[in-house]
């Protein structure tokens, strides 16, 4: 690996400094199960390197049922998939976060370096789309706020200024009738890359559907929110047909290409099982709440 | 490059050592502070042989710097045995010949350590799912399933 320095702030306010004094070269490490790799491989090469996780803010993990879900960026999937709060509101973002690997990688990587990774093909990133998450940024000229969908822009590639860094996500609290679901399709049982990932988030009043999101993994240069498909099922009553119509809008916002994990007809095909499986798995989630 | 001064526990020991930043924890355990029982399989996090214990979790220490572990506390597979008395766990994985070519070994009993840690009663379902990041091409897993079975059986007092 080649050289580098490592700090570890312990404030906001600190790791900002550090980031802008890198500038282009400098590059945030949460729990560095892609970091590492790829600086062993020579693919990213900071010359300095900042530790996110003394940052309490990116540590953050703490509901209320006005202002949902904070999530520290750097907080460990292990401690997300194990919480029984998480597990009870967003049980759709526990299912993403807990396929990002084995037990020895879920006690290292977080959302927010699944996130920042930039991958297409990223478990959590469409989880995030659907369930509405804002990203809170900070750099030197104060904080953003930029949506889930908005935040990778193409692979590997985020809205992040070298000078700025992911704090933490701000999930909304389901409100009344809602749940979630994250399903992806791999050929094997476990310890693989998506082929295609959907995320599912609906809401309910009665029968009716009050509001829906789909956001789709590894169909796109970068993970997506398929709006048409999520906007067709509000005002309708989630059966077969409306959740058929919304399988094809899904299908027709991907643009997947085809490469050695699935072809482009493949791929097409999994979003239409997955979008129908996910809506379903959610609205009986919902009707259970 | 100018090294960096960590301080952590080991197997129990409060443990010094200068590391450069862009070391591995798994790189400082063997070359810096002596500790070989920690494979270097994949580099890449796949095949679990470089796995300890960091405070209460098994992590690849390939993918953790050096100077991530100050002050954490680290348990490798030279900690599992008192003495010249073995862990339940090795002596169950030698009793069920749970290994060939021992390369992936102390991978796999200091994960298996973790998981009993946590939960000492585990189902077969759960050893698996707490074992797939641990990859033997040898024994085919069964008997690495068997003998972490009984070594939570023998130290439940089953």
């Amino acid at each position: 690996m080649h050289e580098l320095n490592y700090e570890a702030p312990t404030s906001l306010d600190q790791a900002i400094s550090v980031l802008a004094a890198a500038g282009e070269n400098g590059r945030m490490l949460a729990g560095g199960t892609d970091l590492i790799i790829q600086m062993r491989a020579g693919v990213r090469q900071p010359g300095q390197v900042i530790d996110a996780k003394k940052i309490p803010e990116l540590q953050a993990l703490s509901f209320d049922a006005q202002n949902g879900l904070q999530l520290g960026a750097a907080r460990a999937c292990c401690d997300i998939i194990a919480d029984a709060t998480v597990q009870q509101h967003y049980p759709g973002l526990v299912e993403a976060a807990g396929l990002i690997g084995s037990d020895q990688i879920l006690a290292r990587a977080s959302v927010g370096g699944n996130v920042c990774n930039g991958s297409p093909a990223a478990d959590t990133t469409p989880a995030l789309i659907a369930l509405g998450a804002v990203c809170h940024i900070a750099g030197p000229n104060g904080t953003r706020e930029v949506a889930a969908e908005d935040f990778v822009t193409a692979p590997g590639q985020t809205v992040l200024a070298p000078n700025e860094l992911l704090v933490a996500f701000q999930i909304p609290a389901p409100q009344g009738q809602a749940s979630d679901c994250y399903q992806r399709f791999i050929p094997r049982n476990e310890m693989d890359i998506a082929v295609v990932g959907v995320g599912s988030c609906v809401a309910l009043d009665g029968d009716t559907c009050t509001a829906a999101r789909i956001g789709l993994g590894a169909v796109a240069a970068r993970p997506l929110l398929a709006k048409e498909a999520g906007d067709s099922l509000v005002g309708k009553t989630l059966d077969d047909a409306a959740i058929e119509a919304a399988a094809q809008l899904a299908q027709q916002a991907a643009s997947p290409i085809s490469d050695m994990r699935g072809t482009a007809e493949f791929r097409t095909h999994l979003v239409g099982v997955l979008t129908r499986r996910t809506l379903k798995e959610a609205a009986a989630r919902a009707r259970a709440r | 490059m100018k090294k960096v001064h960590v301080q952590t526990t080991v197997n129990g020991e409060e443990t010094e050592f200068l590391c450069e930043p862009r070391q591995s924890l798994l790189e400082v355990l063997r070359d810096v502070v002596g500790y070989t029982g920690t494979k270097e399989g994949c580099l890449t996090g796949d095949c679990g042989a470089c796995s300890v214990i960091m405070d209460g979790r098994p992590t690849d220490s390939c993918l953790v710097l050096g100077v991530e572990a100050e002050g954490k506390d680290i348990t490798t597979v030279e900690g599992l045995a008192d003495g010249d008395t073995l862990h339940p766990l090795q002596k169950k994985f030698l009793e069920h010949a749970a290994l060939q070519c021992g390369i992936c070994t102390p991978g796999f009993l200091v994960t298996s350590k973790a998981l009993l840690d946590r939960n000492p009663n585990p189902t077969e379902h759960e050893i698996r799912y707490a074992l797939a990041g641990n990859l033997c091409r040898c024994t085919g897993y069964d008997k690495i399933v068997r003998a972490v079975q009984d070594a939570a059986a023998e130290m439940q007092g089953r």
